[in-house]
């Protein structure tokens, strides 16, 4: 059966392009795809993945304050009742040129699997996701 | 002469209205209290007796009888779903456009005490939902098998995810409870389907509850009772703006129904962004979509409607007459068949019209929401933009009664600038004086093309 993963950007972030190529990418090598667009709450990804039956959730950010906006998902995902969703997130998640293993770890911090720096390669991101979803079905 | 009688049975009222279907003309309407509790049949043959008076020297025989029905408490329905937003919202949405009365919405797998109160809320339906098409299926599955162990005697309509439906059904078969499978609510995201399970508890209406409610065995006199009385004022509102396969519908449309105890607001509109570049959010709206403001209506409700009001927007509708705004409405909520026998009565029940419709479509249309960015503004759109629907359409006996009829509705029309509430800015606005909109719902049933024109000959401009 497909696997279904959550696609969206997260908080007043209207950048566009990034989620086109992620839900093609995504939707090419097999998932099913739920792309809420831009413009979404963690409420908004919530509900989705929910009624969906998602096994991931992947939050993009672009716009310099996805460190704001991702606080606290982890806390609302396990209070939503989704236990051991799988949280990725990635864009350009921080204001300006800062040391990518302080940002990873922070994000690693608040509860995300895995954090991607600027210019990530979808591929790759996507052998992670197969990779996780082999260990959680086990 | 083909002469139709169409019945509509009220909560207070039945009402009767006759249809010269050749010359496309109402021959007479009549009312009498209804006796819904007592022997539905002698309500029916008042009014009836007081038609025949206004028809008796027209020769006539009526070819068909054909009848809706609020009474009873009307179609009484619980909606559940999954999450409050999404299956459960369009499950609502769903049941309302039936023209059901919601007495609860429900979400997320249901507790042994959530039973309870839904026992005691007495449905006559309930509507099972929860999950997108290959999505969450515990929910629902959950949900049907405490249904099936708790309300067994509650029919039950299925319109949740498909991958669910085998199971549900084998639970609901075991325990031989009566059970209509339909379409998912929500097929997909944010996308909403009512049109299937509308359809569904319009049969299950006809087939089963009819007869809970006692109103089958009198359907030898009265003809077949086809819908909800709600349904078939939707179903007139659909009609007049989306034509026939004769005629050219008026294009989008609103229709607010002021009554006493409730205030509905009907949009036929796809409810698109008016405005370029607003990014739309949320569940999808019917096209077709009914909203119930149950704390909005003349006399039960006049408490609720000042409590929802408060005493100075009732007032800015008040020229002359002046009163204790807050006294006067509890009054009236306690004398429910009180008519106004003053002028100054008569402008305190035109400006509680006027606050019903300015909430009520307040409430039933979507709202523009916009967030500063370095970048400029950007909009948010959620719900239906019905700025440019091109008529206004009102029912409902204070208006009827009103000397100004168009006050009263043009409250309910866009007046601020920038205001997020993407409400009519400009439509035509139309009045049904002779109070045929749900006749005419029924009408349309068989004879949609004398329905349509009816309806367009009898509507006022105002
Ligand atoms: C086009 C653009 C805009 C357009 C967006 C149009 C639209 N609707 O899409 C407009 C002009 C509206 C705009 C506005 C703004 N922008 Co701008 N914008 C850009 C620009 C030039 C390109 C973005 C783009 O489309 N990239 C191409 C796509 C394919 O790449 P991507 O988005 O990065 O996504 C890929 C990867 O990041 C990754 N990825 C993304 N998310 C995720 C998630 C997961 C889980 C994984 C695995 C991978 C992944 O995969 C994607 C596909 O390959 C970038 C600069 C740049 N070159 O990146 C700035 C940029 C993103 N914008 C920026 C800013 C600051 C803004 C504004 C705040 C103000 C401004 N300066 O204009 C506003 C914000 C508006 C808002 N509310 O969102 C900054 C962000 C700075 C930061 N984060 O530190 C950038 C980096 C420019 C800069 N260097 O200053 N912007």
């Amino acid at each position: 059966m497909k696997k279904t993963i959550v696609l969206g950007v997260i908080g007043a972030d209207c950048h566009a392009v990034g989620n086109k190529i992620l839900d093609f990418s995504l939707s090419s090598a097999g998932f099913e795809v739920i792309n809420i667009g831009v413009m979404n709450t963690q409420e908004e990804f919530i509900n989705a993945a929910t009624e969906t039956n998602a096994q991931a959730i992947w939050v993009s950010s672009l716009y310099g304050h996805g460190e704001i906006d991702c606080r606290g998902f982890r806390q609302k995902c396990e209070e939503a009742g989704l236990q051991d969703m799988l949280l990725y997130v990635g864009g350009n998640l921080v204001v300006g040129k800062q040391e990518w293993e302080q940002v990873e770890k922070r994000f690693k911090d608040m509860g995300f699997n895995r954090v991607y720096p600027p210019g990530t390669n979808p591929v790759e991101a996507i052998k992670d996701l197969e990779k996780d979803l082999q260990t959680k079905v086990k | 002469m083909k002469a139709v009688l169409l019945i509509d049975f009220g909560s207070t009222y039945t009402k009767l209205t006759a249809v010269d279907l050749d010359a496309e003309e109402i021959m007479a309407v009549a009312k009498s209290p209804s006796t819904v509790e007592t022997d539905i049949i002698q309500g029916f043959n008042q009014a009836l007796a007081l038609l025949e008076e206004q028809l008796r020297k027209v020769p006539h025989e009526f070819t068909e009888r054909l009848a809706c029905s609020s009474a009873a408490g009307g179609l009484k329905m619980i909606a559940i779903g999954l999450v409050p937003e999404l299956t459960a919202e369009a499950a609502k949405r769903a049941a309302l456009g039936a023209g059901a009365r919601i007495l609860g919405t429900y979400s997320y797998q249901l507790d042994r005490s959530e039973m309870k109160e839904i026992n005691e809320s007495r449905p006559d339906i309930i509507l099972l939902a929860g999950g997108t098409d290959g999505g969450n299926k515990d929910c629902i599955i959950h949900n049907a098998g405490l249904l099936a162990e708790m309300l067994p005697q509650v029919p039950v309509i299925v319109g949740g995810n498909k991958k669910a439906r085998d199971e549900i059904e084998s639970i609901f078969r075991r325990k031989n409870i009566c059970f209509c499978i339909s379409e998912n609510v929500m097929p997909r995201l944010n996308v909403i389907q009512v049109e299937p399970v509308r359809e569904t508890i319009k049969q299950m209406f006809i087939e089963r509850i009819i007869e809970a409610k006692g109103i089958k065995k009198v359907e030898k006199i009265i003809g077949n009772v086809l819908m909800p009385t709600p349904a078939a004022v939707l179903k007139a509102a659909q009609v007049l703006a989306d034509g026939t396969d004769l005629e050219e519908g008026l294009g989008e449309l609103v229709v607010v129904d002021i009554g006493g105890a409730t205030t509905d607001v009907h949009s036929i509109a796809t409810g698109e962004a008016v405005q370029a570049g607003v990014t739309l959010r949320g569940l999808q709206e019917p096209y077709a979509k009914r909203s119930v403001e149950g704390d909005l209506g003349m006399r039960v409700s006049a408490r609720s409607l000042w409590e929802a009001a408060g005493s100075k927007k009732i007032k800015k509708y008040l020229v002359a007459a002046q009163f204790d705004i807050e006294g006067r409405c509890k009054e009236l909520s306690a004398r429910v068949d009180a008519l106004p026998r003053s002028p100054e009565e008569e402008e305190f029940d035109e400006a509680m019209g006027a606050v019903a419709a300015e909430i009520a479509i307040e409430r039933h249309v979507g709202v523009l929401e916009s967030q500063y960015t370095p970048n400029g503004i950007i909009y948010s759109q959620t719900g239906k933009d019905l700025q440019n629907i091109k008529y206004l359409i009102g029912t409902g006996g204070v208006l009827v009664h009103s000397k100004q009829p168009g006050m009263i509705l043009r409250a309910g029309l866009s007046r601020e600038e920038n205001s997020p509430y993407l409400k009519p800015l400009n439509p035509k606005i139309l009045l049904d004086k002779t109070y045929i909109m749900s006749a005419m719902g029924l009408l349309a049933e068989r004879y949609p093309d004398q329905a349509f024109r009816i309806l367009k000959r009898y509507l006022e401009k105002v």
